[in-house]
């Protein structure tokens, strides 16, 4: 455990002094954090209250069960907000990408690999240093933004309705289960991506692709196609924590210090 | 300390890795404890892929290897243990200070007193003063040494110095060889690769010529006269052909060569013929003016060799 604490604080001392990965840390959820708050005041406050009951909403159908004793403008919101959780776990995909890009590439640029490999710490030991230090952050940061988020909806004076919803078990195995498992695969995709190039800019950049399958997800919800409720985001987080699994066996693969010395660019 | 018996490494290249490269081929040495061990060999001729085997960052294809004691393969976690590497290029943190930087490897390498350890060797360096500045911001040299107190941050028996003074300035590579020396009289093993041949003339034991395979090892020494034998040059005031002839004559000589005023002599003990060879001379007529020795560098031993080695190849 002290190698792993050395690693975590090593990249932690290195990584925060980067611009770039402070920035995505303090914005992403800055941003992902006030527009939904922004989106809820609008709707509550300035937007006149949809007349009729939910059926009239103009919302899907499959979507109409979520809104049992709620009226239509409260049926709208949480049906916006439902789009906004899955930009909530945007978080522990991007944050843990730029740090695992930075942190591996960077290492690379400046040849800092080679010693660091030559010292007693197993190989399996300086993984998860370097994941736990990618994905430590991006979880924080995620379970913070939905506290202030949480804790916005108060302030706003959100109603009690909504509000029960966002806390519903849909949202909580969200934020607290898919997000560390989307965390784990962001930092293994992006080592995997890292050990291939040479510029952490591409790596992050080339790693954001794994946000890909989240936005084919978003897409389907804003077309209708697609309800997020309780049983999808158990599969998810099976199918998550499956992909996850396999990526760590990559990752162990990939982080092997002949690998990394001699086939790393 | 160092004992390798057939030591072999062949890298699979090629997207299918259908291509096999042979980076060092039969390896067998021995490498004492206290010696100062140098290792030469023209660029890409498996130098640092030894040196990666040795110190349990890459396997090898075949053949076994000793360090201090532990079996190379079976034991690398206590090989790093024992072993300092100072690799090719310093590899800092460069963003963490220079304490910072050793108190990590100080960590991973287990050092019980970190904070004692790490100042010891800031200050021992020379970089007490700068201590909590970036390493980004230090000289070549000063990264340098900085490299130099990483690899023995854990006292270990057995250092690898990977070119420790390429592409240093002169000052930074003297401030780095004089640390070496200092290291040597404390009676520390160290396996040094280099392309400075008068830096391994000055630091190391013995010598090992390389070129995927060991071409010689002996001590710069004896490989000098192994290869040229012991020459000796008589510098006369002019010049009888008549002479050479005389100096050949004596069995004691391996070989004489008239240049200008000057008759170079071949010797297996110059400190007994000499006096024969003037004798002889004086004897004969010849005003000797003054004596010296030949001797031919290391670079001339080692480019002979290599030289030599790839017409043999040929």
């Amino acid at each position: 455990m002290k190698h792993i604490r050395t690693i975590i604080n090593k990249e932690w001392s290195e990584v925060f002094k980067n611009r770039m990965v402070i920035m995505t840390m303090a914005l992403l959820p800055l941003l992902f954090t006030a527009l939904p708050l922004l989106m809820l005041d609008l709707t509550t406050s300035s937007v006149p209250a949809i007349e009729g009951n939910v059926e009239a909403s103009g919302l899907p159908q499959g979507f109409l069960s979520a809104c049992e004793g709620m009226n239509a403008n409260e049926c709208t919101q949480i049906y916006v907000m439902n789009q906004f959780l899955l930009m909530f776990m945007m978080m522990p995909l991007i944050i843990p990408t730029t740090i695992a890009a930075y942190s591996i590439v960077g290492e690379k640029t400046t040849r800092s690999l080679e010693p660091l490999l030559a010292t007693p710490i197993t190989t399996r030991e300086l993984l998860a240093g370097k994941s736990l230090a990618a994905v430590i952050p991006g979880v924080l940061i995620t379970y913070a933004a939905f506290t202030v988020f949480l804790i916005g909806t108060f302030i706003l004076k959100i109603s009690p309705a909504v509000r029960g919803y966002l806390t519903s078990p849909v949202w909580i195995l969200g934020i607290l289960l898919l997000g560390p498992v989307l965390a784990v695969i962001a930092t293994m995709f992006s080592i995997f991506i890292s050990s291939k190039v040479s510029d952490p800019r591409v790596a992050e950049q080339v790693s954001s692709l794994v946000i890909l399958p989240l936005m084919l997800v978003l897409g389907f919800v804003l077309a209708g196609k697609l309800i997020i409720n309780g049983w999808f985001m158990l599969i998810a987080i099976l199918v998550c924590a499956l992909a996850a699994v396999a990526l760590l066996y990559l990752g162990t693969i990939i982080f092997d210090r002949e690998n990394i010395l001699t086939k790393w660019k | 300390m160092i004992k390798t018996q057939g030591l072999t490494k062949v890298f699979k290249i090629g997207k299918k890795q259908e291509t096999e490269l042979l980076a060092v081929e039969d390896l067998s040495l021995e490498v004492d404890s206290g010696e100062v061990f140098g290792f030469l060999g023209p660029n890409g001729a498996g130098k640092t892929t030894t040196v990666r085997m040795l110190t349990g960052l890459i396997r090898p294809s075949s053949g076994t290897a000793q360090i201090a004691g532990f079996e190379l393969g079976r034991q690398d976690t206590q090989i790093r243990r024992s072993v300092g590497i100072l690799t090719e290029s310093p590899g800092m943190y460069e963003r963490l200070s220079a304490e910072k930087n050793l108190t990590i490897f100080a960590n991973l390498y287990d050092v019980p007193d970190v904070p004692g350890a790490v100042n010891k060797y800031l200050s021992m360096l020379g970089l007490w003063e700068r201590r909590y500045d970036a390493v980004g911001s230090f000289s070549k040299g000063m990264r340098q040494k900085l490299a130099v107190a990483r690899a023995l941050i854990h006292e270990p028996q057995i250092l690898f110095l990977d070119e420790p003074t390429t592409g240093l300035d002169p000052e930074a590579a003297k401030t780095v060889r004089d640390f070496i020396e200092e290291l040597k009289s404390e009676g520390r093993t160290i396996f040094m690769t280099t392309h400075n041949l008068a830096e391994a003339e000055r630091l190391c034991d013995r010598v090992a010529i390389f070129k995927q395979k060991l071409i010689t090892l002996d001590s710069p020494a004896n490989l000098r006269q192994e290869m040229f034998g012991r020459r000796v040059v008589f510098h006369l005031r002019e010049m009888n052909p008549l002479w050479a002839d005389l100096v050949a004559q004596l069995p004691e000589t391996d070989g004489v060569e008239s240049v200008d005023n000057k008759l170079i002599v071949t010797l297996q003990d110059p400190e007994s013929t000499n006096p024969l060879i003037i004798k002889t001379l004086v004897q004969a007529g010849a005003e000797i003016q003054f004596v010296g020795e030949i001797r031919h560098s290391l670079e001339q031993i080692y480019l002979e060799m290599v030289h030599s080695n790839e017409r043999g190849q040929a």
